[in-house]
């Protein structure tokens, strides 16, 4: 286990790209460094679903884990250690910002590193989009790539 | 887009033999009555005969025996475990490890899509009409009772449910009928269980369906004026189709969006009214009270009220017909009895706050005719309901009673209507089949055909004025609940254990709250 670790929010877009871009320049210049790449599949215990959407929840939640990992997580980390970085890879559900800080704690990461996401809709403009949410509440550092 | 005009396409089709059908529609609604009423009467009247003697029908005293006796049983568990329960639907038992699973707070909204609609604007009115304010704490007893029912079927409905290897997760009262029977070495748990799916593809067609329709189609006539119900019938079945045939995910998840939203609404409403006439609310209880047990001059006086309170509070929660064990058991927990401890919040919400509500609006508006002098209600000239203002009963008498606080509230009303019954018909598609599946077996072509036979009999249900068929499918859906009762005395042995087991590790702290 390395000294320092450095969470990075990945979602597959060019933004999430750009963070992970910035935490191996970071890694390097700390030499000792784990980078926790974490890809959040959005979803809410608190939303409504038919009886069917529950039956099969299960199993969507497995594809959903596997197309996470075959998609977007597993080819980044292969690509990162063969560029040498000491990487571990999560997938989570739930809300990106609560998860990303939960993350952070958990490793005892020294700062969390995401890329920008322009303020889409309404509802983010109102509450704030995720890279807000969690600059404004997370426990540790974050840095926000535009 | 294409996918959506197939669906369509394939729903006109399939509504094009009803149309032609349509052209003889009197003579042809009134043979299909003539079939269904000498065919199917001896079974109504059995479900709903009278205990020797009495203007009591048995199937009530039935619910009410059984919901008791779990309640003694089981210790007054809605009591006891109420707390517990919103600790477990806030989340704080969930471990965080499971996220993206099925939540307690799923589960329960689940089942109450399919329970909170009708039973709770209509039948309520129909319970006060008839029963008057006095019915209100009839229903309220009923409603505390049937949580105890709640919670041992939703237990078993989860501890029995099947995992399957393509990783979906089902169950219902047919497979803790067959495993529980089993495990506790009782014969006839298979036959109970066959039995019971039929009830349920018939109560799934029935209340499920066409009162449904039939009553969102009146709802809609009431505002549009009067036309075809084949209209409505058509439409209904072409989205109702889209969902469950095509798959059109997106109209159910509106939908499941859209439905709670109204709930509140409508209980913020009520709540409103309520309180701009605030003066009220201790006469309005002293008349539920005083009603309880004088009937003031209701039709049938106390047992009159006694009657309508539970048959519509059953109506509504559907506490024992064992519906809920379907809907709570995909939930994601390694206790079962967590999931009956949810399940208590269903009656709950459902009967002790949404129905209370309508009564007391309808209490309060003042649209229920009173005799000033006496202080008692005037009967309608039949002797069968109290008079209203307007004449007006069901649903057109909550309608009445909430235009007297907003006056643009019966539209309000009519849209929540129309979409709880399309949330209880998709509620009651899948328990339909799930039986369906347990009797004829899993797969494609199999479910295809109950799914067709659903959107079918969507347009029966709001085209045609059956009578006999609607008592029928009244009838089957409490027919389910002599199956599923009967099966719940047999197995409330292994709930009593796995609840004891539950509650004292949550005291001995071996279960503990996560922090999230």
């Amino acid at each position: 286990m390395s000294k320092t670790t450095i969470v990075v929010g990945l979602d597959g877009s060019e933004a999430g790209a750009r963070a992970l871009a910035f935490a191996k320049d970071q890694a390097k210049g700390i030499g000792d460094c784990t980078i926790a790449i974490c890809y959040v599949i959005e979803w809410s215990p608190f939303s409504f679903q038919t009886a069917e959407e529950n039956e099969e929840r299960h199993k969507r939640r497995n594809e959903e884990l596997n197309l996470a990992h075959s998609r977007v997580l597993d080819p980044a980390i292969e690509t990162a250690k063969s560029e040498g970085f000491d990487v571990l890879g999560i997938v989570r559900h739930g809300d990106a910002a609560d998860i990303l800080d939960a993350v952070a704690k958990q490793q005892g990461a020294s700062q969390i590193v995401v890329g920008r996401v322009g303020a889409r809709g309404l509802k983010e403009r109102v509450f704030g989009g995720v890279t807000g949410r969690l600059a404004a509440s997370a426990s540790v550092p974050v840095t926000i790539i535009p | 887009m294409k996918r959506f005009l197939t669906a369509g396409l394939a729903a006109t089709a399939l509504s094009l033999p009803t149309l032609a059908a349509a052209q003889e529609a009197v003579s042809f609604d009134q043979r299909v009555n003539d079939v269904f009423a000498s065919s199917t009467g001896w079974f109504v009247n059995l479900i709903f005969m009278n205990l020797p003697g009495t203007n009591f029908p048995w199937i009530v005293l039935w619910l009410v025996v059984a919901a008791s006796i779990f309640t003694i049983y089981f210790g007054f568990i809605q009591i006891k475990a109420f707390g517990h329960a919103i600790s477990l639907v806030k989340g704080d038992y969930s471990d965080p490890n499971d996220a993206g699973e099925v939540s307690h707070f799923q589960a329960l909204t689940t089942a109450l899509s399919g329970t909170v609609g009708l039973g709770n604007i209509a039948g309520v009115a129909v319970a006060v009409g008839i029963g008057g304010p006095g019915a209100t704490f009839w229903m309220i007893l009923a409603g505390l009772l049937g949580m105890a029912s709640k919670f041992t079927e939703c237990t078993l409905g989860v501890k029995y449910r099947n995992e399957y290897a393509d990783g979906t997760v089902s169950g219902g009262p047919m497979y803790y009928m067959t495993k529980g029977f089993k495990e506790r070495g009782l014969p006839g748990g298979k036959v109970l269980a066959v039995i019971f799916a039929i009830f349920t593809i018939g109560g799934a067609l029935g209340g499920g369906n066409m009162f449904q329709a039939n009553q969102a189609h009146e709802q809609i006539t009431q505002i549009t004026g009067d036309f075809s119900g084949l209209i409505t019938g058509v439409i209904f079945a072409a989205v109702v189709f889209a969902v469950i045939v095509g798959g059109i995910k997106s109209i159910a998840s509106v939908t499941e969006k859209v439905v709670p939203f109204m709930g509140i609404l409508y209980v913020l409403a009520a709540l409103v009214i309520l309180i701009m006439n605030a003066d009220q609310i201790g006469w309005a209880f002293g008349q539920i009270f005083a009603g309880a047990f004088t009937g003031l001059g209701v039709a049938g006086g106390f047992v009159g009220a006694l009657i309508q309170g539970f048959k519509r509070a059953a109506f509504s929660n559907e506490a024992g017909v064992g519906s809920a064990a379907i809907a709570h058991s995909a939930v994601k927990t390694k206790e079962p009895v967590t999931e009956g401890v949810v399940s208590l919040l269903e009656p709950f919400i459902d009967t002790v706050v949404i129905c209370t509500m309508t009564a007391l609006v309808i209490t309060i508006s003042g649209v229920l005719v009173m005799d000033p002098a006496t202080g008692n209600f005037v009967l309608n000239e039949a002797g069968t309901a109290i008079q209203t203002i307007d004449g007006s009963s069901g649903v057109s008498l909550t309608s009445a009673a909430f235009a007297s606080g907003f006056s643009w509230f019966p539209y309000v009303l009519a849209v929540a209507v129309i979409l709880f019954a399309f949330s209880t018909m998709i509620s009651w598609s899948y328990y339909g089949l799930k039986a369906w599946t347990y009797l004829f077996g899993e797969g494609k072509t199999t479910e295809l055909i109950f799914k067709l036979i659903f959107c079918f009999f969507i347009i029966v249900g709001a085209a045609a004025q059956l009578g006999a068929v609607i008592d029928f499918s009244d009838a089957m859906i409490f027919a389910m609940a002599v199956v599923n009762i009967t099966a719940l005395y047999f197995l409330m042995p292994i709930v009593k254990r796995e609840m004891n087991s539950y509650f004292k590790r949550i005291k001995s702290g071996e279960i503990v709250k996560h922090s999230h």
